[in-house]
């Protein structure tokens, strides 16, 4: 019976490690989603591409998207491993991480019903894009 | 004969002593020396957001970044330095200082009641400003919000607790040669010298630091471990960032984005918010000053 009992609990261990694994992975790969965006719109921000107003709105819809997934993606056994950059301060601040998270997405898709032309894309972008830097401040510890 | 021997090593350790007394004198700039002038504000607030006062300075968690009320803790390999308040509070802030012992803090590191202050401020690269963009400074700076806020003194380890050991670092390491133009190079880089290094200070983050906390020379701008605790501060001479156009620093400085569509992050964060209120020939011109540093390798980095 004890051993059964191990037994389960070492198998429910090793499941919990591999969810914590799996949401590191997902939140990685969605932040790699979220730089291939950023160039998108950097491009056509910088000149280096031309104005396109259906991927500039599928920036920001990609965004409002990623916000909503990523909430989810921060449970308090992935602090560590899978070389993440995350911070503890996630877990220290969980209300200010989620709220920033939520704002960063209502304000991506507002961006998104906003933008018309090249300038309001322009105005609208930058506005979006400090969400990144308001969230790396405080919640990621970047090692190279 | 001993007894003669012992008074010469007296002697030569009283004299030492004096020499070393004399030559950690904090240096002061007095109000005579720096004559009339009528301040521009405009030049004022491009140097504070060149400066990155609010970087530091700003009270922690407040939205208004021109609320110097101080209290930040920066945590360094010496003890923790809390960062003082300097809005215009004549009680808590600098609102009691003059012109002349504002100029004497930013560019000689002396604090108005005459002590050597921490290079945690980073008036090693303040000391290459002009003396009017200082100037303009402290106008822009007066015309910001008092802040009543009482910071604590710093929590520092012996011996860096001892003040005047400063006048040895400034000795070692405090260049205070004004910024002088290379006549051979464009105008945009010449600005970009000026701002990088004097009131942007880039090195002083983007640099490896030794034992005493100098900036290692040979390796300025290679970036190095984070004095802060955890993380890396990148390089950011052609090794590091070899690969980003002028247009793409530029760019960065504006809206925090690396062309590998990353944004900055950690302290990086806040000096972005200073260099996007910059103009973008200002920006340009760091992006051209930086973009031609020589390559150099930063430390050695463990494997983590």
């Amino acid at each position: 019976m004890k051993r059964i009992l191990l037994a389960i609990g070492a198998v429910a261990i090793g499941v919990t490690a591999v969810v914590a694994q799996d949401a590191i992975a997902t939140r990685k790969q969605l932040m790699k989603e979220n730089g291939k965006e950023a160039k998108i719109g950097s491009a056509m921000v910088k000149g280096e591409a031309p104005f396109d107003l259906a991927k500039a709105k599928a920036v920001f819809a990609a965004y409002a998207d990623s916000a909503g997934k990523m909430g989810a993606l921060f449970p308090a056994d992935s602090k560590t491993g899978g070389e993440t950059t995350a911070a503890p301060k996630i877990w220290e601040a969980k209300a200010d991480f989620d709220a920033k998270m939520v704002k960063f997405g209502e304000e991506a898709k507002a961006a998104g019903a906003a933008t018309k032309d090249l300038d309001s894309f322009k105005a609208n972008f930058g506005t979006v894009m400090r969400n990144c830097g308001g969230c790396h401040e405080t919640f990621r510890i970047k090692k190279s | 004969m001993l007894r003669r021997l012992a008074l010469v090593l007296v002697a030569l350790g009283v004299a030492g002593g004096f020499a070393c007394w004399f030559l950690t004198e904090p240096q002061i700039v007095l109000a005579d020396a720096l004559g009339d002038y009528t301040a521009d504000l405009a030049n004022g607030a491009t140097m504070f957001h060149a400066g990155g006062c609010a970087e530091c300075h700003a009270t922690p968690g407040s939205k208004d970044k021109t609320k110097l009320g101080g209290g930040l803790a920066l945590k360094s390999p010496f003890g923790t330095f809390n960062v003082p308040n300097v809005s215009p509070d004549s009680k808590h802030g600098i609102g009691a200082w003059t012109e002349a012992q504002f100029v004497t803090a930013v560019m000689k590191g002396t604090s108005p009641s005459g002590v050597h202050l921490y290079p945690a401020f980073p008036y090693a690269s303040y000391a290459h400003m002009r003396i009017e963009d200082v100037r303009d400074l402290f106008a822009y700076m007066r015309t910001l919000p008092p802040v009543e806020s009482e910071v604590p003194p710093h929590a520092l380890r012996f011996p860096f607790n001892i003040r005047r050991g400063i006048g040895l670092w400034k000795l070692l390491y405090l260049d205070e040669r004004p910024f002088s133009p290379d006549l051979a190079r464009s105008e945009a880089w010449n600005r970009g010298a000026y701002l990088v290094n004097g009131p942007v200070h880039c090195a002083e983050c983007h640099s490896p630091r030794n034992l005493l906390g100098g900036i290692v020379e040979s390796q300025r701008f290679a970036g190095g471990p984070n004095p802060e605790g955890r993380g890396w501060i990148p390089n950011i001479s052609p090794k590091g960032i070899g690969d980003w156009s002028e247009k793409d620093l530029a760019y960065m400085l504006e809206s925090g984005l690396t062309p590998e569509g990353d944004s900055v992050g950690g302290s990086m964060a806040a000096v972005v918010r200073n260099t996007a209120q910059l103009s973008p020939d200002d920006r340009m011109a760091i992006a051209v000053y930086i973009k031609s540093l020589p390559p150099l390798d930063g430390p050695h980095r463990k494997q983590h």
